[in-house]
């Protein structure tokens, strides 16, 4: 299952064996150890609150079409307890029907205010308020799991706070530039030969872009959130792959012109599907051990603005998936439309962190007590939800 | 061919008599392209590598007469190099509120076409922080005085703001050009007070949301206070975390902050909006006790006098010049590095003219191999500057910062970008920086010897390795490649 092609980056690696140097493959910085039980975990990060009641709409409810107007749903999956999927979303509609995806309704961090980017940091540090803690959680994560850490991987952009801190993870992302002659490259190998820190970057960074494979570079085309997920899954599956890897997604802040079953933000859905849908063909038989949590940092506004856009909300969805994953359901408490939060916003009934809590716990084995204090600092009062992994 | 190359293994020297006996057969040599200074004379290329952003050509010339002397006369009252004019912070903070409107009234329904009104405003928005990126960039990459440069950056990233979050989109580069740059070789106590007062600051770290609960404002409508401003004042602008304050310092110095905020709609006249200002409605009123000395409340004062006493701590001699001996010389700076300037910031109150003449004196700073590794940012610069790039080469600035991880004006928290080798030495990193300077080299190619470039940009600190496998290139475009990926050049 490798999606290598003899391509100038294959001849390249020949070239550098031909000269008696050999690869160290991604052990140089991924961790050796298998990570827990080898079972792979992907975040999805969509940036800049991503509108819940359009990508699993309460359609059941009394007064979702009044508030909803014409960002009412016409078409999707009706799933069970009245919510229905958006149309866009037809891999996640598969899986759910196979019982391998779930949703969450009403959804939210600590974070009760609306800036973008103190949502984004409670959703990635794991914190109580914005700006108190300067590591992520799935950093500290890997650092409470030591020896038995897996790989963790960034993938699109540089590293993401949920990844940063003290333990180690990479990031990786398409050549944004026209690629660099192998000759060149392997001259430059030559020149560091004495060099131990830029031999070794240089030499994985080689390895990692011939696993992830020939995406975005040579075309000029636009990198989709598919491609990204390819390449994640690619790197996951190669010999000493990483276990762990974070996909950002952005543009979903639909303040204006946010569409129902068409429009702006079902082509959002459609990117994201793609990309599930692309995880799971690359991680082929590695899907069965795989959960993908898909969140955002907040949800938007129940009623609609007069742009035909919502605003910064507050309860959101979320979803999980993966072969790994014990779903078909929609899960977690709905409040109802009928009782706003600050009468604007879809009042928050569920905590992120028993969503990211119940996955590590069951999918990773992270000691439930670790995960109230060390990764999700005084949140004891926090359940795990159960029966998320089979 | 390419592919050929890879595959035959003469692509370089196997091992160093070899490489001597290539070295020998170089197509120009050092005395040929004009290096007066004899061989093993660094003093020029450290001069404007080590404490400079890279040489252009002819700079190790200039400066080998008198290293030192090149240093210091860089150091000037009036400040860093100076930008041309460009959007200052109050009109910077003006595309904010025009940016506001229009989305609330898009939101309205108040356009015909809401999509194309809003792109316009959110244009403007971002046009300051790419002016100034544009800006700065140029003057780094063509100033004589490139220390000073490097000195204005150092602080800047000390006093760091970031371009995240709407009303900093646009202000977060103004910090630099108004408060740092003009302040840059002043006490350091004057450069916190520009600084940590200036609008980018106050809105960075929330004070303006930071209202004393018993001010006219506080009583009124029941809105708390905002620490932010105060701690990292603390924590990271002056005597730092080991400097031995408490919660309680945390909360008198932010109450005494409270009513320094940027003019807005909301209770401004329009004539400040963008402006900081203080304003009494917002202020805590009574004395604070900071660090065991109590400030009466003189309402605007009473934040400068404790901000301008943290500033001249005894703590901060130490703590600075251990940081300024990292970025400079090493990430593991020697102690007698550290005493040097830390004597230097004690002896003159924190003169930062001073602190600045003294590190080019400071032991073994003509004489350590190059071991630190530029910040992206920076290396780009050097680049540049190594291939005497004009304006128009600059290209898509905004998108080559990006890529190789170093966006200006965007670091990930208060403290700064990282500046340390673990930090930048990664291999994405590291990728990214060979397809740059890849596409840089060819796009600036063509005018002749590669190696001409290394003398020029390195002197006599340019690695036989590199001089050897630059001369052995197998065209003009693989030789400044390999010259600016060499790890001479990587490192400073």
């Amino acid at each position: 299952m490798t999606r290598f092609t003899l391509n100038r980056r294959r001849l390249l690696m020949a070239g550098l064996a031909g000269l008696g140097m050999t690869a160290p493959g991604l052990t140089a910085s991924f961790a050796q150890t298998p990570g827990p039980g080898g079972r792979k975990l992907v975040l999805v990060i969509l940036r800049g609150a991503m509108d819940g009641l359009a990508a699993l709409a309460p359609t059941a409810d009394p007064l979702y079409t009044d508030y909803r107007g014409g960002l009412a749903l016409m078409r999707g999956t009706p799933l069970a307890g009245g919510f229905t999927l958006h149309p866009a979303l037809s891999t996640l509609a598969s899986l759910w029907s196979r019982g391998q995806a779930l949703g969450i309704q009403a959804i939210a961090t600590p974070y009760r205010d609306r800036s973008h980017f103190d949502g984004q940091d409670l959703l990635e540090t794991g914190g109580q308020r914005a700006g108190l803690n300067s590591d992520g959680w799935l950093n500290r994560v890997l650092q409470v799991l030591g020896g038995a850490a897996p790989g963790a991987l960034g993938v699109g952009g540089s590293l993401p706070l949920v990844l940063r801190g003290a333990a180690p993870a990479s990031s990786w992302s398409p050549p944004v530039l026209p690629e660099v002659d192998p000759s060149t490259v392997t001259r430059l190998m030559d020149l560091y030969a004495d060099d131990v820190v830029l031999s070794e970057a240089l030499m994985l960074a080689i390895e990692t872009d011939l696993i992830a494979g020939d995406i975005g570079d040579d075309t000029g085309g636009r990198v989709t959130p598919a491609d990204l997920a390819s390449a994640a899954a690619s790197l996951m599956i190669a010999n000493d792959g990483p276990d762990l890897a974070v996909l950002e997604l952005e543009g979903w802040d639909t303040h204006v012109n946010q569409g129902a079953d068409e429009g702006q933000l079902a082509n959002r859905l459609s990117e994201l599907d793609a990309a599930i849908d692309a995880l799971q063909a690359g991680l082929g038989a590695y899907w069965g051990d795989t959960a993908v949590m898909v969140t955002t940092e907040f949800g938007r506004t129940v009623r609609v603005n007069g742009g035909g856009g919502t605003d910064h909300g507050t309860g959101g969805a979320a979803f999980l998936l993966g072969g790994a994953v014990r779903g078909g359901d929609v899960i977690g408490d709905w409040p109802g439309l009928n009782d706003l939060y600050e009468d604007r916003d879809l009042r928050p009934a569920n905590d992120m962190r028993s969503l990211f809590k119940g996955v590590l716990r069951d999918h990773w084995g992270v000691d439930p007590s670790v995960l109230d204090t060390t990764v999700f600092p005084d949140s004891a009062g926090v359940a795990p939800f159960s029966n998320l992994i089979i | 061919m390419a592919d050929d190359a890879v595959l035959n293994a003469e692509a370089g020297p196997a091992d160093a008599s070899e490489g001597q006996e290539y070295a020998a057969g170089l197509s120009v040599s050092r005395a040929d392209m004009g290096l007066s200074a004899p061989p093993g004379d660094v003093s020029g290329a450290v001069a404007t590598n080590r404490f400079g952003m890279g040489a252009r050509p002819g700079e190790i010339e200039t400066a080998s007469s008198d290293p030192v002397r090149y240093l210091r006369d860089q150091v000037r009252a009036s400040g860093g190099p100076a930008l041309p004019e460009l959007t200052g912070s109050k009109a910077a903070y003006r595309t904010v509120i025009t940016y506001q409107e229009v989305i609330r009234r898009a939101q309205d329904g108040d356009y015909d076409d809401p999509d194309a009104v809003v792109a316009a405003a959110q244009q403007d928005l971002v046009r300051p922080r790419l002016e100034h990126t544009f800006a700065r960039t140029r003057l780094a990459a063509m100033t004589a005085d490139s220390f000073a440069e490097r000195w204005v950056r150092f602080w800047s990233n000390h006093f760091s703001v970031s371009a995240v979050g709407g009303d900093m989109i646009p202000t977060a580069a103004t910090l630099e050009a108004e408060a740092i740059r003009p302040n840059a070789f002043k006490r350091f106590d004057e450069l916190a007070l520009a600084a940590d007062l200036h609008i980018a600051m106050l809105l960075y770290l929330d004070n303006i949301f930071s209202i004393g609960p018993n001010s006219p404002a506080g009583s009124t409508f029941g809105v708390g206070m905002n620490e932010n401003l105060a701690r990292e004042i603390l924590e990271l602008h002056t005597i730092g975390v080991e400097g031995g304050y408490r919660q309680s310092d945390v909360e008198a110095f932010a109450r005494a902050l409270t009513g320094w905020t940027v003019g807005n709609p909301r209770i401004h006249p329009e004539a400040r909006w963008g402006e900081a200002l203080f304003d009494e409605r917002l202020h805590e009123p009574g004395p604070q006790t900071v660090m065991g000395v109590t400030y009466a409340d003189t309402g605007a004062d009473q934040a400068r006098a404790i901000l301008s006493n943290l500033a001249q701590h005894p703590a901060i001699a130490r703590r600075m010049a251990e940081k300024l001996a990292r970025h400079f010389f090493s990430d593991q700076p020697s102690k007698p590095q550290i005493r040097h300037i830390e004597r230097a910031w004690r002896w003159s109150g924190g003169d930062l003219a001073v602190v600045a003449r003294a590190l080019a004196s400071v032991p073994d700073a003509f004489d350590m191999a190059p071991v630190k590794f530029k910040p992206p940012e920076e290396y780009v610069i050097s680049a540049l500057r190594a291939l005497d790039a004009s304006m128009l080469s600059f290209g898509e600035l905004m998108t080559t910062f990006q890529a190789i991880g170093q966006a200006p004006f965007s670091a990930p928290s208060p403290e700064g970008w990282p500046d340390d080798e673990s930090s930048w030495a990664n291999p994405d990193a590291i990728k990214k920086r060979l397809e740059y300077v890849n596409a840089l080299a060819r796009q600036l190619g063509g005018d002749g010897e590669p190696l001409m470039r290394g003398y020029s940009a390195l002197g006599h600190r340019l690695d036989p390795d590199t001089e050897l496998a630059v001369s052995r290139a197998e065209s003009e475009l693989q030789g400044l490649t390999l010259l600016l990926m060499a790890p001479d050049f990587l490192r400073r």
